[in-house]
């Protein structure tokens, strides 16, 4: 539960090694002891991170096998990430890909939409009645601006994001009532190990300022947030652009 | 896993709750039951997260909360206040208010054994907090003048505990336990035979905490009431100076002719009322509030003298305000109040010097003393307790008070749970060491562990670790 000061105790992060999750981990206001779940498909670099949070002052940290590629038994998955309730869970796994290969292998685009959109959505329905159930708690979805319009740099990557961007607000709204907050994150470019080799771009961000934005929304009435918080505007503008003028835009 | 988009209680509707300091609001599904047979009915068809009692909503805290379950108000189990006007005891609905039970039996010549600072605290919220009052140095807590609880389990099992009885236990564990052994829905209480309706009060002021201290223990010796108010936003070597007051139920010769000398009812006045403040922090400020001590105190004369208050007043001197937990904003506040035992006096000083060192303003400081009560979930220990209002819109207000907390735990000293929004829950244990004995009547009485509350779960009251929670959910 939080408590009156708005410290967690628990949080689970899907996307157990994603330098944004644990970033918004490790900034969220909580208890000394908190406790911590990891999920994601690479259980020694868990491991490892589990280890260093445990020096932070995190209490018990799981790790549990979770691989949006190959999803399996949602349900039991879920069960399990809930042994200790959490407070506030962070759906944050990325795979940004390669596009001049997604563009001619279908498997590569596939794989794109299965890691950032297909592979979430049974573990997003059991997470949602989860929360529905214990009547408290905040999920928080990481999204991206990517997914507002689509650019030939990126496009399958922003296809699935903007549609865990839409599945997750519908989520929101069929779960309004159960005193749940659903969190839906975009960032612009976030520097990142998985953006390490691409050149930023103007409104780039750093994960420290998105987990920063995140711990300031958690128990608002936030819906979406964009970060840096000028990009609501940006974007707003960008959705309005004739395509003929946004596609001579420089990427 | 039952459906939990129906309400599980008969016209239970979804609401948001929080306690008086207004933080960490969960949502519920909230039933008002009329009667004991539709509660038990209800408890039975529970949903998964369980079923805590609200009373008034005056716990500090999250004890009447239950995110995503059920939260049972008593208000409308308020019909009965039966004096027997021999023995004085009286059975109330545990809905009834304090402030309703006094109204009914003072002008018959009684009197609760114990009342806390708020006449609004409903009887099975007494209960469940076993509340202490200003004589508690002489006569215990509000339990200790309980002499049967009607109880719902969470089986919709129908009981009756005394303190002496067959199952003690049950009563003991009932006394201070947060709500979590079932609904209480109507009590008896053994009353105090009084000849008027006001207090003799010696006043006396002190120079500082020391002092204060000093002052307390002596008129503990004598006095009937004590309660000491003590100014912490004073720096410097007046910190901590305070006015003790002693009290005792006035006697008819005592009052003079402009009195009546009779229990005749002195009105119940509220003054005003706080609106809802729409600033994060509230209306008030240190500076502000360290000037309104001041004046407080200074109003208060410098020698000891002795005065005639009614009830009301004395008792529960911030009722005259409604809302004035509004006054500190949307934030909210807190009230820390902690208990360490005689042999770590010392220790209570340096304590509330860290907490002024770490700049938290404490805008409200009661110091009293306690002595020990049965139950194994009691606050009570023999020492000294200090309540603390603050603001929860403050920096660092987390470390400062986990810091306390510690030192607390150290000292074999305490944090009151009826209070509590913020303790961790690993020093419950330490603070509690009874707690295992607590579950262990708790568990008997309610098998299925129906009986939930937010505290409950921050705290994991109920259940042993935090690793069992999720087993609720599965």
């Amino acid at each position: 539960m939080r408590d009156a000061l708005g410290r967690i105790q628990s949080v689970l992060l899907i996307g157990g090694s994603s330098e944004i999750g644990l970033a918004i981990v490790r900034g969220l206001p909580r208890i000394d002891g908190a406790s911590v779940c990891l999920a994601g498909p690479d259980r020694p670099e868990m491991e490892q991170v589990a280890r260093m949070l445990r020096t932070e002052g995190f209490g018990e940290v799981r790790v549990l096998d979770f691989d949006a590629c190959a999803p399996t038994d949602p349900h039991g998955f879920v069960a399990e990430a809930w042994a200790v309730e959490p407070d506030v869970v962070i759906v944050a796994t990325g795979y940004l890909g390669d596009q001049a290969t997604a563009s001619h292998d279908p498997d590569m685009a596939l794989r794109l939409i299965d890691i950032n959109f297909r592979g979430l959505v049974p573990a997003l329905v059991e997470i949602g009645q989860r929360l529905k159930t214990q009547g408290h708690g905040t999920l928080v979805v990481m999204s991206t601006v990517a997914g507002e319009r689509p650019r030939v740099a990126n496009y399958t990557y922003g296809a699935a994001k903007a549609g865990l961007d839409a599945f997750t607000r519908g989520l929101a709204a069929s779960i309004d009532h159960a005193g749940v907050q659903v969190l839906v994150v975009r960032p612009g470019f976030v520097r990142t190990r998985m953006t390490a080799h691409l050149t930023p771009v103007p409104f780039s961000t750093t994960p420290d300022k998105v987990a920063a934005a995140v711990a300031a929304a958690i128990g608002g009435p936030s819906k979406t947030i964009w970060v840096p918080g000028i990009l609501r505007w940006v974007m707003r503008l960008l959705r309005a652009l004739p395509e003929s003028i946004f596609r001579r835009l420089p990427a | 896993m039952r459906n939990t988009a129906r309400p599980s209680v008969d016209g239970a509707h979804q609401q948001d709750l929080t306690g008086w300091g207004r933080t960490a609001p969960t949502r519920a599904f909230v039933a008002h039951p009329a009667a004991a047979t539709e509660l038990a009915t209800g408890m039975r068809d529970h949903g998964p997260r369980g079923v805590i009692p609200r009373g008034l909503g005056r716990s500090y805290g999250d004890a009447a909360q239950n995110a995503g379950g059920n939260v049972v108000c008593t208000d409308r189990l308020a019909g009965r206040c039966e004096l027997d006007p021999v023995s004085g005891r009286a059975w109330v609905s545990a809905g009834i208010s304090l402030g309703k039970v006094i109204e009914e039996v003072l002008p018959r010549g009684w009197f609760p054994a114990v009342v806390p600072g708020t006449q609004f605290v409903s009887i099975g919220g007494a209960i469940a907090s076993d509340v202490h009052g200003k004589n508690h140095h002489r006569d215990g807590s509000f339990c200790g003048h309980v002499t049967a609880i009607e109880l719902v389990t969470g089986s919709g099992g129908q009981l009756t505990l005394t303190p002496n009885g067959t199952d003690s236990e049950a009563f003991l564990a009932t006394a201070g336990g947060m709500g979590l052994t079932g609904v209480i829905t109507q009590a008896q209480l053994q009353l105090r035979p009084v000849q008027t309706a006001h207090v003799r009060v010696e006043t006396t002021r002190t120079n500082d905490l020391a002092d204060s201290m000093n002052v307390l223990k002596e008129a503990d010796a004598t006095a009937h009431y004590t309660v000491a108010w003590v100014d912490l936003l004073r720096r410097g070597r007046g910190r901590g100076r305070g006015i003790v007051t002693a009290g005792a139920h006035a006697l008819p010769e005592e009052l003079g002719a402009t009195r009546s000398a009779s229990v005749k009812m002195p009105p119940n006045r509220r003054l005003a009322s706080v609106p809802s403040v729409p600033t994060r922090a509230g209306v008030l400020h240190p500076t502000a509030m360290a000037l309104f001590n001041d004046v407080y105190f200074r109003r208060a004369p410098a020698r000891p003298t002795t005065t005639f208050a009614p009830i009301w007043g004395y008792f529960f001197p911030l009722d005259v305000v409604g809302h004035w937990n509004r006054l500190y904003g949307r934030a909210g506040m807190l009230q820390y109040q902690f208990v360490i035992p005689d042999q770590a006096t010392d220790q209570l000083i340096p304590m509330v010097d860290r907490l002024l060192a770490d700049g938290i303003p404490i805008y409200l400081a009661v110091l009293k003393r306690l002595r020990d009560v049965p139950g194994p979930l009691g606050f009570p220990l023999s020492g000294w307790t200090l309540a603390i209002d603050i603001p929860v819109a403050v920096a660092n207000l987390g470390p400062a008070l986990d810091r306390l907390d510690a030192h607390v735990a150290e000292c074999g000293g305490r944090i009151y749970l009826a209070k509590d929004s913020r303790m961790r829950a690993d020093l419950v244990p330490v603070m509690y060491p009874r707690l295992d004995e607590w579950r262990a009547v708790r568990d008997r009485l309610d098998p299925e562990q129906v009986m939930h509350s937010d505290l409950d779960r921050r705290l994991s009251l109920v259940a042993r670790s935090s690793g069992h929670k999720g087993l609720l959910n599965a």
